[in-house]
C-alpha cells in the first residue's frame, strides 16, 4: 500500500479496511488480522495498528470479542452508511479540486457524462 | 525506559556528541535522523555500552549502562562484524553462545521469512542478504532495547521491505526500537517518533502522528525544514 506521508497513517489504513468491507473483500462478521499481523501486512508501527482498530471500533465498523480478536460488524445498515459517508468525502474533495480549476458544478456534470461514455465500453 | 542525561563524547578536540538528553519509552519505535557525522552512531555506541561518555549518564530502567546492561540491549552496528567462513547456521550458534536472550527458533523463522538459508556461507552472500542476516541475528534476541544503525544501507527495495517487516514483527509494547537511517522515507510508516541530530546536538524530537495532524507534513518535509535552513545559514 502506498501511503501519503503527510497525513496520519492510521486514518489511511482505516480507509483501506473500510474500502475492503464496502467492496466485499471483507465480509460482515469476518475476523480481522491481529494487531501484529496488521502491522506486518502494511509494514506500519504496531501502535498505529492498534490505533486502527480503536478507530474502527469507535466508528462501529468493527467490534472486539475478548480473547477472540476483532471482527467486521454484522450490521449491514452500518456498512451502507459507511459507503455513503466515504462517497460523500470523495465527492467533496472532487468538487473542491474542480472549484480550484474554476469549473462549475454544471460543467462538472457535463464532463462526468462525457467521461462515462468513454469508460463504459 | 532508556534515558540519556546530558551525555557528551569528546575525541581530543572533536565533539562527537554534545550534551544530548532524551527519554525513550517502551513500546515505541524511534527514528534517529541526521546527516553523516551528526553523532548518531556515537550516541548508539554509548547506549550499547561500547563507548564511554566523557560526561553524562545513561540509564536503562533506572540502572546505569555497563557490562550488565549489554544483555538487555541488542546493538546492530553498520560495519560488518561476522567471519566470512561461517555459515548462517554458525552465526546462530555463535549468537546463542554469546547472548542469553537469543532465540534459535526466532532466528530460524526470521531466516526463512527473509528467503535466506541456514547452509549459506557468508562469503557467498550479496550485500542485501548480509543486511538481512544482520537483522535476523539482532532481532532474534529478546532484548529490552534494539539499536539498529543504518539497517537499510546499500540494499535494494525488496530487501529493504523484508528488513522493515522483520523489525515490525518483533516490535512490541515491552521493547524500545531505535533505528538510524539516511533513508528518511523508509522509516516514515514504521517509526512513531523522529529524533533529529545535527552537528553532535539534538535539534528536534517529534511525535509523528501529531506532526502530520497539526502541521500536515511528512518526516521528509521536517528533515528539509531542519537541515535545509541550516545549510542556508552556513
Amino acid at each position: 500500500m502506498n501511503f501519503n506521508s503527510n497525513a496520519p497513517i492510521y486514518l489511511q489504513v482505516v480507509d483501506a479496511i473500510k474500502l475492503d468491507i464496502i467492496n466485499g473483500r471483507l465480509k460482515a462478521g469476518d475476523k480481522l488480522p491481529s494487531g501484529r499481523d496488521l502491522a506486518v501486512k502494511y509494514t506500519i508501527n504496531p501502535n498505529t495498528a492498534a490505533r486502527v482498530y480503536q478507530e474502527l471500533e469507535r466508528q462501529e465498523i468493527c467490534f472486539t470479542k475478548r480473547g477472540m480478536g476483532t471482527f467486521v460488524t454484522e450490521d449491514q445498515v452500518r456498512i451502507k452508511l459507511c459507503k455513503s459517508q466515504m462517497a460523500e468525502e470523495t465527492l467533496t474533495s472532487f468538487l473542491l479540486s474542480l472549484n480550484d480549476l474554476g469549473i462549475t458544478k454544471e460543467e462538472a456534470i457535463e464532463m462526468i457524462n462525457e467521461a462515462n461514455d468513454i469508460c463504459i465500453v | 525506559m532508556l534515558e540519556t542525561n546530558n551525555i557528551t563524547k569528546k575525541y581530543l578536540t572533536k565533539v562527537a556528541v554534545d550534551d544530548i538528553s532524551m527519554k525513550l519509552e517502551k513500546g515505541h519505535i524511534y527514528a534517529i535522523l541526521g546527516p553523516n557525522g551528526s553523532g548518531k552512531t556515537t550516541w548508539m555506541k554509548m547506549v550499547a555500552g561500547l563507548v564511554k561518555p566523557t560526561t553524562g549518564l545513561i540509564k536503562i530502567d533506572g540502572k546505569d549502562i555497563g557490562v550488565d546492561t549489554r544483555n538487555e540491549i541488542a546493538y546492530m552496528p553498520t560495519e560488518p562484524f561476522m567471519y566470512e567462513w561461517m555459515t548462517i547456521k554458525d552465526i546462530g550458534k555463535y549468537y546463542q553462545d554469546f547472548f542469553k536472550d537469543f532465540s534459535m527458533e526466532r532466528y530460524e523463522n526470521l531466516i526463512t521469512d527473509m528467503d535466506l538459508n541456514m547452509t549459506l556461507k557468508l562469503k557467498t552472500l550479496s550485500s542485501g542478504m548480509m543486511a538481512k542476516l544482520k537483522i535476523a541475528a539482532t532481532m532474534a534476541r529478546q532484548a529490552k532495547v534494539y539499536l539498529l544503525d543504518e539497517p537499510l544501507n546499500g540494499i535494494d527495495l525488496l530487501a529493504r521491505d523484508q528488513v522493515m517487516k522483520a523489525i515490525v514483527t518483533y516490535a512490541d509494547e515491552d521493547n524500545t526500537l531505535v533505528i538510524s537511517s539516511h533513508l528518511v522515507e523508509e522509516l516514515e510508516m514504521v517509526a512513531d517518533t523522529a529524533v533529529f541530530f545535527s552537528k553532535a546536538k539534538l535539534v528536534g524530537f517529534y511525535d509523528l502522528d501529531n506532526m502530520r495532524m497539526e502541521e500536515g507534513i511528512s518526516v521528509a518535509d521536517k528533515y528539509r525544514e531542519i537541515y535545509g535552513k541550516m545549510s542556508k545559514e552556513a
